[in-house]
């Protein structure tokens, strides 16, 4: 590796200070960095050893982790659609071939939007470039139905990392999680292209036309919503995850994957997992005691394995600058997602599935919970000198 | 009351490089140094010039803000330089010692007869009260307050640390001098904090006069801003004394003996000491000698003084520091790292299991000084907690020097805390930022306003 470190030291003083390129300093910081951990170290004075773990290090590992929802996510595409044109001899490489066909494209636009931005923003506030996005540039497509258009999966790519967290000045400054704001931003801007019976599973043919027209595509919760009982999956088809949804959430499995690695490395928080899991079965007991509708029958374990409520948990809510930051507060935050997350499930006609918008209002609460928590801690104290 | 704390959260990290217990004794170095820079917010005001003959026990420098408290020379000899920073900041004053160390005397005395100002005037006198500092901002103690408790922890839990038990064996009844002497500064209790898991009859726990609090845990069980904090919380305006053991025997020897003796038995540790093992020396005394004898591996090293986590580097002629009993060598980590973030990483050591090296956890590791990463915003959160045993909002309190709130700072319990408490914090950070220089930032903001 030698030669390459080599040429970059050569290309480095045009972009340090007085170099041609100063301006681009930040982008060739990154593409440095991204090759080579530096051989910066300590101070001469404080810890003068470090954990080998960096951000990069941890984004990666969470990009990682999201790997099993991706390539679920691709076979489910495949599947969904020959299922639709009614191919049941697609075999599992047809199926998976198909989706990767279309769900790459969506990664690829949504990481080269996301990371323009990133590098434009980085060269004009003069700051390296975060690793945060490595994550956020992931999870948009996971979470995007997979009819959406490129150019929409581009502008609200942009949006997201723009309002939801360059504004506020880059990672770990931001208020809501970015992927989410993405899809919350596509969700009020287009809503007919993440919502209803036609964008969730892909029916068009080479030419380019629905050759099955009518064929409901509906997610199980859009199902439930309507009051259609009998459509919703079981309870072992919606674990599994071979059921239409956005192209990451639907298997649980894959997210129950996920969710070991980021445990057991102890990059995610099971606090939160945990708190979310127990506040969304709690909820669920509460409907069934009344069980009015559909959606109020549906059993406790069974919404947890429903729409995006795992992959919510496990990678959304998660997220440590949006969530709450206190051990404690992590616990309320959780719960209170779960506990939403089903109560907009079934108290919201119009969009059946509740756990983006219950992340979301709950990572504006998150600094509230956290001021409460700490309030608390300086009672204690002042307490103790009397 | 005697209390048994078990602490629960914080990080031993299996160094290579552990010192045998074997002391070394060999011939004084030559040069010998005293350096301001190792007491927070001292303004040091000189009493002798390059020139100079002095005693051991003759005094170099005092405190401008406090001026009964002197700094002695811990030999005899000649003042050969005075070393200066930036605006004549005086960094070292050096001593080229004699063959034989002539101590200047003073009168031996039976603290128990003494009463407190009798106390106090003696260990000002012979240049001892610099050992003993306060909580909070861990400065020198001021002999006008009356500390509620004096705190001594009997060992250190940081890696490689030396061994108390094995250091001060012999020494018990000078050590039981230097208590009788604390005893009467305090109306409070002398609290000798002992680890909970050695041996249960030690040089410690004969010790008369004193409450005897049984730790155990992980590292930074040994702290002691960690068992202030669970033993005698400081609130605001309360304060709190600590002394290292080992200078409880130099009080001893002032009382017992007459003389400003601060001989002492350092470990010289760190992975890239041949012969890791202790060797008797004194207060002060040049590293160069020392680091022949135990050997040095080739090439790029980095010289502690003190543990990996709360030294500060030396060069390979420099000195030992004042509080310091340990010398720790590891080795620079300048070389940068293909894709290091990426590898599978099975010989990187970290908290986390992000790299495979969980899959050798009693592995000795010989870790570098790199800093593995680029300096972040806060980005993870939890992190700080798994290490930081105090019921304290480690961030928060952060973030709150950080934008210099001192109200906030007061709040969150800055009181508590000195920078070594935040090492295993800023050793397990993600996004690399350097908690102790912070916090020591918002202690000198506070004395500031406080004036």
């Amino acid at each position: 590796m030698k030669p390459i470190k080599k040429i970059l030291d050569k290309l480095k003083p045009n972009f340090e200070k007085g170099g041609k390129l100063e301006k681009f300093y930040p982008a060739f910081n990154a593409f440095e960095t991204f090759l080579f951990v530096p051989g910066e170290t300590t101070s001469p004075k404080g810890t003068h050893i470090r954990d080998a773990i960096d951000l990069k290090r941890t984004m990666i590992l969470v990009v990682i982790s999201l790997i099993p929802c991706l390539l679920f996510g691709m076979w489910n595409v495949g599947y969904q659609h020959h299922l639709a044109l009614g191919l049941s001899e697609a075999t599992l490489i047809d199926n998976f071939v198909y989706g990767a066909i279309k769900v790459m494209p969506l990664v690829i636009v949504s990481y080269g939007a996301g990371l323009t931005v990133e590098f434009i923003f980085a060269i004009i506030k003069k700051h390296t470039i975060n690793e945060g996005f490595l994550v956020s540039g992931m999870l948009i497509p996971l979470v995007m139905p997979v009819d959406v258009p490129l150019w929409m999966v581009a502008v609200s790519t942009i949006f997201a990392v723009i309002i939801g967290k360059e504004v506020f000045g880059g990672t770990g400054m931001n208020i809501l999680n970015p992927a989410l704001t993405a899809r919350a931003f596509l969700f009020f801007a287009y809503p007919t292209k993440i919502s209803g019976n036609e964008v969730w599973i892909n029916t068009s043919t080479e030419k380019g036309q629905a050759i099955v027209d009518g064929y409901s595509g509906a997610t199980p919760l859009g199902d439930a919503a309507a009051g259609l009982a009998d459509r919703i999956p079981s309870l072992m088809e919606s674990f599994i995850g071979a059921i239409p949804g956005s192209i990451g959430e639907t298997s649980t499995i894959a997210c129950l994957i996920g969710a070991a690695i980021l445990l057991y490395t102890g990059i995610g928080s099971w606090r939160i997992m945990l708190s979310v899991f127990i506040g969304g079965f709690l909820m669920a007991i509460i409907f069934n005691l009344f069980g009015l509708n559909t959606l109020m029958q549906i059993t406790p374990l069974h919404h947890l394995v429903l729409g995006g409520f795992a992959f919510g948990a496990i990678f959304m809510a998660t997220d440590p600058v949006s969530a709450a930051q206190t051990n404690t507060g992590k616990y309320i935050y959780g719960f209170l997602i779960g506990m939403f997350a089903i109560l907009f499930r079934v108290f919201n006609p119009a969009y059946p599935e509740g756990m983006m918008l219950a992340i979301l209002f709950m990572n504006v609460m998150a600094p509230l919970i956290d001021h409460y928590v700490v309030a608390a801690n300086i009672n204690r104290r002042l307490k103790r000198a009397k | 009351m005697a209390k048994y704390i078990k602490i629960k959260r914080g990080l031993n990290i299996n160094l290579s490089g552990e010192a045998v217990k074997e002391v070394i004794e060999l011939p004084n170095a030559e040069v010998f140094a005293i350096k301001p820079t190792d007491f927070n917010s001292l303004t040091p005001k000189l009493l002798v010039k390059t020139g100079d003959e002095v005693q051991a026990g003759t005094p170099l420098f005092y405190n401008k803000n406090n001026e009964a408290i002197k700094f002695c020379s811990p030999v005899s000899g000649e003042v050969i330089d005075i070393i200066r920073g930036d605006k004549r900041k005086i960094l070292e004053i050096k001593i080229l010692a004699d063959k034989e160390i002539k101590y200047f005397s003073y009168t031996k005395s039976d603290p128990n007869a003494l009463n407190r100002e009798e106390i106090k005037e003696a260990l000002l006198n012979g240049g001892v009260w610099p050992f003993i500092r306060q909580r909070p901002f861990g400065t020198i103690a001021n002999p006008v307050d009356l500390p509620k408790s004096i705190f001594i922890s009997a060992f250190e839990s940081s890696p490689l640390a030396p061994d108390n038990i094995f250091i001060l064996k012999g020494n018990e009844a000078l050590f039981q001098i230097g208590l009788d002497a604390l005893k009467k500064l305090t109306e409070g209790e002398i609290h000798l904090n002992i680890n909970a898991e050695t041996e249960p009859n030690n040089v410690f726990t004969n010790a008369k006069g004193v409450v005897l609090n049984r730790i155990s845990g992980p590292h930074p069980a040994g702290n002691v801003g960690v068992q202030i904090h669970h033993i005698d919380p400081i609130n605001k305006g309360e304060i709190v004394w600590y002394i290292n053991p080992q200078d409880v025997v130099i009080i001893g020897k002032l009382f017992a003996e007459g003389k400003f003796d601060v001989s002492r038995i350092i470990a010289v540790t760190g992975s890239q000491i041949t012969h890791p093992q202790h060797y008797k020396t004194i207060l002060g005394s040049s590293v160069k000698n020392i680091l022949a004898d135990a050997g040095m591996a080739e090439g790029d090293n980095r010289i502690i003084s003190g543990n990996v986590f709360s030294g500060y580097t030396i060069p390979l002629d420099g000195f030992i520091g004042f509080y310091d009993s340990q010398i720790t060598v590891i080795p620079e980590g300048h070389e940068a790292e293909f894709m290091g973030w990426m590898a599978p990483g099975f010989n990187k050591y970290s908290m986390s299991r992000a790299f495979f090296s969980w899959l050798t956890p009693n592995k000795k590791h010989q870790l570098n000084s790199n800093l593995h990463g680029e300096e972040r915003p806060f980005v993870v959160t939890g992190e700080y907690e798994k290490v930081f045993p105090m019921d304290i909002y480690p961030v928060q309190l952060l973030k709150s020097i950080l934008i210099e709130d001192i109200e906030m700072m007061e709040k969150l319990g800055i009181y508590e805390v000195v920078e070594e408490d935040f090492a295993l914090c800023e050793f397990v950070c993600t996004s690399k930022i350097k908690s102790q220089e912070i916090i020591r930032h918002g202690l000198e903001i506070i004395q500031k306003e406080f004036g």
